[in-house]
């Protein structure tokens, strides 16, 4: 608490009974300092870090089970982990109850109280903060015109659509500026064309309003569309935290790599790291390619070679690519905007390439013999 | 075929279709329905058998009838406050705990509910008396110089009542409770409400359906009460119901009888009514989360004024929170002591111990050496337990009791069961009526259903037969064997019999290779409730029953009427450890049944 606070309020004295009110670097919105939770003997979060920026939108992705839920519900004071800090706009705020935290909470079923209007569902935090009438009127007219729905203050939940509710959970968790929003997968019940507009609408809002917006979703496509940067979680850890170019295009773990869209995985071995930039492999079958160089890989060692189906194109006679290898079609797939073809490689290994759907005939019949080609750039290398 | 033979066949289709109703509706129609209308009928007939209101103007002159249902009313309505006032805060934290910790707290809050409701009686004459265990303890604390009257009169009757009825009302709530949405609370939280403001705003006034559902049925079961009044009240508590029981056994009196049952009746239909009015009946399932009542300018009042009201305890709650933060300041860097849930557990297991521990204190009072209660029993002796095992009189009583709940609860099975089958599986229209017909003998004051089979079976010759016993107790089995049934087929997944039909079985071979294994532990649960419903009636074995041919609750209640001796606390205590164990078995049988899944 600051000093000029202390000073002009009731609690002067409790000034002198608390010595201790600690106070960290305000710049950074929520800190997380080695939270560790455990539920008996499962271990739900361990020894985590977390760093949020004024502003930032911010994806917590997993699994289920990866400790997603239980990191964000720490965040909301709504349960307590066993180690640890969390500092919520500067201030500790670890085993604070969820009502002296400044944060707003958007559930998964919305939770919108079904006794009360949609008014008073969103005039509740405002009530809880002792606003007067006529600023929660005006606030609650503000927050609906907003979400375009000026006309339902006086319905019930039940009587809202799907999407409706999905909005006024929204405007709930808005109207009262909160300093960070969390929000627990709150599209899950959604229908797949509708999640598709609220994911643009709720990005819109973020844009907007400039606040800081903390995201648990396992949907990575989700996860991929809103979030300046995504927390990879797996197993009550961290995997990787980056944006999403990053997490897609520079995997820095196996579970990362497969996790995030597709992937083929291909043994392989280094043949040499000499090169400053490039790093030279052997296939299985013996076909030469390159990769990005990486340190901590010796020559000789057995890595994995990680390429997405999208990055492999199927090469026409004419055409080359730094890395190319010969394959036999096994199966061929349309659905839709992309074609899916199933390949082997001359060793036997199975590889998948993805093409944007051309036309409705493919040139190529399955049994084919075909060359496949992938650039340098697009090839990422594993310790195996 | 001819057109008027195929009509003919479709409805005998249609009529086909719902055979599984026949048994109930067959049985009810002539055990229930018919004895039912027979005696309100009779009320208005006079000795000539012309048709008259004398009885009814003999029931609206004499003030002492009118006194009667004043204090029927007025026991019931105190019940009703205790019962749900007390019983709040332990359904709430029966709803706030884990499973496996609300499972093994439930055992002890429906203890009062699987002992007799006369052993629990006698447990509090033992408790309350003069010389009892509460009057004793409290002089031994020093807190009273002289021993308190707190029975045989109307604190004694609302204690016993109060004892008997709460578990209803926790089982109501807590059914309610449960269906709040557990993200409700936390939603409120993070939007900045206290603990006493999410408490007041959200979960309370959520949970008022339950509130009126359990305070409905309560108040309905207990204006049906006899038992407690007239072994815990004095004279001056006399209920409606012992004044029919009066007109029939001691005068003989059945047109009066049934004017008085018809008095009965309509008070418990009034009252529905009422509930209906004002909350909505749909309010009873305990699922529904708003109100359906048709608004109006009473209920638009209630509603405002208990907003206000809410919203002032919730202020209050939160001040008093603030207050206690200025001496004890919130700490970010400890977790910090729940206070509210302190106060929610010590709350809760007080009003629980209040409902499982009284009925113990009958078993040390059946060792005593003395002639009569005292408290602390003096000495150690056996005899009270050698006196019932070498008196024949004890042991017919027993036998005919455990034949009674056997036969009676094997013949709910068999018509209860397809019934319930009817009502989950078929739709057709006027299914909640149906429902509402087959549970009627549940929600009806029992005394009505007894007063007019015991017309019936004496016409019959039926009175003072182990049949005629088996056939009364049935009419009580069927309600709670269909309510049970559904509730378990409800939760049965109709795929398995739908792929057992693919693969070739039929309907019947189904039914017993695939259905019943599946629902048994259901089935085994209804018997054992029918059957522990038999073995503790009495007010239809209190008709039907006569000379040599009793069962046990009415033997230890022509005892009790005399005297309440240590050899009634000795049957009682082996009632108690009987049902204990009966009940200890059906939770095992459950547990197994529940593995198998």
């Amino acid at each position: 608490m600051e000093l000029s606070v202390c000073l002009r309020s009731q609690y002067l004295w409790r000034f002198f009974l608390v010595p201790y009110e600690p106070v960290g670097d305000s710049s950074t919105k929520l800190k997380i300092r080695n939270i560790r939770k455990t539920y008996g003997e499962v271990v739900a979060l361990e020894r985590v870090h977390l760093d949020l920026q004024e502003g930032e939108f911010l994806t917590l992705l997993g699994p289920s089970g990866s400790g997603k839920t239980t990191m964000l519900m720490a965040i909301a004071g709504l349960n307590d982990p066993d180690e640890g800090e969390i500092w919520i706009d500067g201030k500790l705020a670890t085993y604070l109850p969820p009502f002296r935290r400044d944060i707003g909470m958007v559930f998964q079923n919305y939770a919108l109280f079904p006794h009360m209007s949609i008014f008073e569902n969103i005039a509740f935090p405002l009530r809880m903060r002792k606003f007067n009438e006529a600023f929660i009127h005006k606030e609650v007219t503000r927050v609906l015109e907003m979400i375009q729905l000026p006309e339902v203050a006086g319905r019930m939940p039940s009587q809202l659509s799907g999407g409706q509710q999905q909005r006024i959970a929204l405007a709930r968790a808005f109207v009262y500026e909160p300093s960070i929003i969390l929000m627990d997968e709150p599209l899950g019940a959604l229908d797949k064309k509708l999640r598709d507009q609220m994911q643009l609408e709720i990005k819109h809002l973020h844009e907007k309003l400039k606040i800081t917006l903390l995201y648990v979703t396992h949907d990575q496509e989700e996860a991929m569309v809103m979030s300046d940067r995504i927390c990879l979680m797996n197993n009550a850890r961290i995997e990787q935290l980056g944006t999403p170019d990053e997490l897609y295009f520079k995997p820095a773990t196996l579970f990362a790599a497969d996790f995030l869209g597709e992937s083929n995985f291909l043994p392989a071995k280094v043949s040499s790291v000499r090169e400053s930039s490039t790093l030279h492999l052997k296939l299985s079958d013996g076909t030469s390619v390159q990769a990005p160089h990486r340190n901590n890989v010796q020559e000789g060692e057995s890595v994995r070679l990680m390429v997405r189906p999208e990055c492999i194109r199927i090469l026409l006679d004419n055409e080359n690519e730094v890395n190319t290898a010969t394959a036999t079609l096994k199966e061929v797939f349309m659905s839709g905007p992309v074609t899916k073809y199933y390949l082997e490689l001359a060793g036997g290994k199975e590889i998948k390439a993805t093409q944007l759907t051309k036309g409705p005939i493919s040139s190529i019949q399955t049994g084919d013999s075909v060359k496949i080609g992938w650039s340098k750039e697009r090839s990422v290398v594993f310790n195996s | 075929m001819t057109k008027n033979q195929t009509i003919l066949f479709l409805l005998f289709r249609k009529l086909g279709q719902t055979w599984q109703l026949f048994p109930a509706f067959l049985f009810l129609g002539f055990f229930f329905v018919y004895p039912v209308v027979l005696l309100l009928s009779l009320s208005f007939l006079n000795s000539n058998g012309e048709i008259t209101l004398e009885h009814y103007g003999r029931l609206a002159t004499t003030p002492l009838y009118f006194k009667v249902l004043v204090i029927t009313l007025k026991t019931a309505g105190w019940t009703t406050l205790l019962a749900v006032v007390g019983g709040y805060p332990v359904a709430y934290l029966l709803a706030s705990v884990r499973h496996s910790t609300r499972n093994s707290l439930l055992i002890w809050v429906l203890m009062p509910f699987w002992t007799s409701f006369l052993v629990r009686t006698f447990a509090w004459i033992v408790l309350l008396g003069r010389n009892g265990a509460v009057n004793d303890l409290l002089q031994v604390l020093g807190i009273i110089d002289r021993p308190l009257k707190i029975i045989y009169n109307f604190t004694g009757v609302l204690i016993g009542m109060t004892h008997a009825l709460m578990p209803l009302a926790v089982l109501t709530m807590l059914s309610v409770m449960l269906n709040i949405n557990a993200n409700l609370p936390k939603a409120a939280s993070t939007l900045g409400a206290r603990g006493g403001q999410v408490f007041w705003r959200i979960f309370f006034p959520l949970s008022l359906p339950g509130v009126a559902a359990g305070g409905l049925l309560v108040f309905i079961t207990s204006i049906g009460f006899f038992i407690t009044p007239a072994l815990l009240g004095g004279m001056r508590d006399t209920m409606i119901v012992q004044v029919i029981i009066f007109q029939i056994h001691e005068v003989l009196n059945w047109k009066f009888a049934g004017a008085v049952s018809m008095l009965l009746l309509l008070t418990v239909l009034l009252i529905f009514y009422f509930y209906d009015r004002l909350l909505g009946l749909s309010t009873l399932s305990g699922e529904a989360q708003q109100s359906s009542a048709k608004s109006n300018r009473l209920t638009m009042l209630g509603s405002q004024i208990g907003t206000r009201l809410i919203t002032y305890i919730a202020w209050f709650c939160e001040k008093t929170a603030e207050f206690y933060e200025w001496f004890f300041p919130l700490r970010p860097d400890s977790p910090q002591r729940k206070f509210s849930q302190k106060v929610l557990w010590v709350t809760g297991l007080f009003i629980i111990s209040f409902l499982a521990l009284p009925t113990f204190f009958i078993i040390p009072v059946s060792f005593t050496e003395e002639g009569f209660l005292s408290w602390p029993p003096k000495g150690f002796s056996l005899q009270w337990y050698e006196q019932i095992f070498s008196s024949l009189h004890w042991f017919e009583a027993i036998g005919r009791s455990f034949l009674v709940a056997s036969c009676s609860s094997l013949l709910g099975m068999f018509i209860g069961v397809p019934a319930a089958f009817f009502l989950i599986r078929k739709s057709i229209p006027g299914k909640t009526l149906i429902f509402a017909f087959l549970i009627s003998p549940m929600i009806l004051p029992h005394i009505i259903i007894a007063v007019a089979i015991f017309f019936l079976f004496a016409n019959l010759s039926l009175v003072g037969t182990t049949f005629g016993l088996v056939l009364g107790h049935t009419v009580l089995a069927i309600p709670f064997v269909v309510v049970t049934v559904m509730a378990v087929i409800k939760n049965y997944n109709e795929h398995f019999d739908q792929a057992a039909w693919t693969l070739g079985a039929t309907r019947l071979k189904t039914l017993i290779h695939i259905t019943f294994p599946l629902i048994r532990p259901g089935l085994i649960a209804a018997f054992m409730f029918a059957f522990i419903i038999s073995l503790d009636e009495l007010t239809i074995a209190l008709f039907i029953t006569g000379g040599e041919v009793t069962t046990l609750p009415k033997q230890m209640w022509d005892d009790a009427i005399m005297r309440v001796s240590p050899l009634l606390a000795a049957v009682a205590s082996l009632l108690l450890v009987f049902m204990s164990g009966f009940i200890l078995l059906s939770e095992f049988l459950r547990r197994r049944g529940v593995q198998v899944k």
